[in-house]
């Protein structure tokens, strides 16, 4: 009895965590994809894990250190790419590895061994806390709140920043807004997928969405949908084949996207002949 | 246009400009690189604030929407998913706030305007389908949305492969009879049969009203130029700037 308790509470964890991840990584995924921030946004990953370092040494929450690593990393990016005094290249890659030097750096230095290092860099459902769920919770409803209000705007700011200057003053505050709330998608996912593997579960779905569609709101649809039972289908099948989960939910996607890309060039052939 | 100046960062790149925009006017602005003529469109536009002097629009301080803007590229990346009939109604967002919805009129004009640019295949193909004539087209869509009196253009002979330029040529034209234009061009030669009076910019702005054929000795730049022109072809040789 008591175990199957204890399997209801982990199924319904794992699927609400799978939604939110689904939702958050969808509308996240989609706004980096399709303004070619992918190697930004594995930046911001790398360089947050110095903040879950630097948690772990002061002894406060990780994903605390690693949000406030990654939102100053993006907001930091995304200025100096403005200010073009560097390359913006160059900047991510430094980032990235600092990151990930002060990371191991500080978890180094804390006394005692850390045990959920491992969940960090490559995710794990089991360490996931119903804090961590509910957080991604109310990331859902902001992330949907914020681009539906202003969905055009970020569009438009997206699609050519220089014409949206020349009729609002509000481009920066979009910007940055939404970079910082890309990187918090990001540190949120890491208890997920992990460090290495958050990247693709923010990536993978809108490029499956864009084998379908060009439009920008049914991308952001079929990213949560595609995500979700991908998500969802790797949960599972860690749980049954008893490997880790970031990594299944990632082969999962990735089966999903070539299975995507079959379908179209199969109905594309046949439209043809 | 009163007496305005401008500048980058300390460097005066435009001096005590005056000039009037007529309605229905066609105006080119003709200059050498560096001269200012990106600025004077900056300047218009509100991105670039004057160090002097002010810019009304029929004796009002000038509103932004009554201007429609083509810029000299588009910096927009084609790939990204967006529609036609998106990027005409960005045109809008001027006399929208930052919380921007768009309605069902905003989209009726959208049609309109496509349907009028010979668009109405594509209005929901996204850009990267788009030959690089149409994709003018569009964001001329786009400039024209809101209802301009005044359309800027800079360098619109950039944009595009010649083989497109005499339809679009031929559409401003058309566009002239109810818009004034100012268009920024370094090949101002080759389309002067549409425009109807110039400003030379460096520095300094010469308005010329109207065709004029004087003395041949053009030493508006302050460097001494030489005309090379052949026969049969139609000239317009401007006014020595006093």
């Amino acid at each position: 009895m008591e175990q199957s308790i204890f399997q209801y509470d982990f199924i319904i964890k794992g699927l609400l965590g799978a939604l939110f991840a689904s939702i958050t990584a969808g509308l996240a995924g989609t706004y980096i994809v399709s303004r070619r921030l992918v190697f930004l946004s594995g930046g911001i990953t790398h360089a947050s894990f110095g903040g879950i370092g630097i948690g772990y040494f002061a002894g406060i929450n990780p994903v605390i250190g690693a949000a406030v690593f990654g939102i100053l990393s993006a907001l930091g990016v995304e200025y100096l790419s403005v200010r073009q005094r560097i390359r913006e290249d160059s900047a991510i890659g430094i980032l990235w590895a600092f990151g990930m030097a002060i990371g191991i750096i500080f978890i180094y230095l804390t006394p005692g061994y850390s045990p959920n290092l491992m969940s960090y860099l490559f995710g794990s459902i089991l360490t996931v806390t119903n804090a961590d769920i509910i957080a991604l919770g109310i990331l859902s409803v902001v992330l949907i709140l914020y681009f539906s209000i202003f969905y055009r705007t970020i569009l438009y700011i997206s699609f050519d920043e220089s014409y949206a200057r020349t009729y609002s003053s509000y481009v920066d505050v979009i910007k940055y807004t939404t970079i910082s709330l890309m990187a918090l998608t990001i540190v949120l996912n890491i208890r997920m997928a992990g460090v290495v593997l958050v990247l693709s579960l923010l990536t993978i779905p809108p490029n499956i969405a864009m084998i379908f569609t060009r439009v920008y709101f049914r991308i952001v649809l079929w990213s949560i949908v595609s995500g979700f039972i991908g998500t969802a289908a790797g949960y599972t099948i860690s749980f049954f084949a008893g490997i880790p989960v970031g990594a299944t939910i990632i082969f999962t996607l990735v089966i999903l996207w070539v299975i995507a890309k079959l379908i179209r060039q199969l109905t594309t052939k046949r439209n043809k002949s | 246009m009163n007496s305005v100046s401008a500048s980058y960062g300390g460097n005066p790149v435009l001096e005590d400009v005056s000039f009037y925009v007529q309605e229905n006017d066609f105006i080119g602005v003709i200059g050498p690189n560096g001269g200012g003529k990106t600025t004077l469109l900056r300047v218009i536009l509100g991105l670039l604030k004057p160090s002097a002097g002010t810019i009304s629009f029929n004796d009002e301080l000038l509103k932004p929407n009554s201007i429609g803007y083509l810029p000299q590229i588009s910096t927009g990346d084609i790939n990204y998913p967006v529609t036609v009939k998106d990027i005409v109604l960005s045109g809008l967002m001027i006399t929208k706030g930052i919380v921007s919805r768009m309605s069902r009129e905003d989209k009726m004009k959208a049609s309109a305007v496509i349907e009028e640019l010979g668009l109405s295949d594509f209005s929901g193909a996204s850009l990267n389908e788009l030959s690089g004539g149409q994709l003018q087209r569009v964001f001329l869509g786009r400039a024209l949305i809101g209802n301009p009196r005044l359309l800027l253009l800079d360098e619109p002979g950039n944009f595009v492969d010649s083989s497109f330029e005499n339809d679009f040529y031929e559409k401003l034209k058309e566009l002239n009879t109810r818009i004034a234009i100012l268009m920024v061009s370094h090949d101002v030669g080759t389309i002067s049969q549409h425009i109807k009076s110039y400003a030379c910019v460096n520095k300094k702005l010469h308005y010329h009203p109207s065709h004029e054929i004087t003395n041949d000795d053009l030493m508006s730049y302050g460097c001494p130029i030489q005309l090379i022109t052949h026969g049969e072809v139609p000239h317009t040789v401007l006014k020595t700037h006093r």
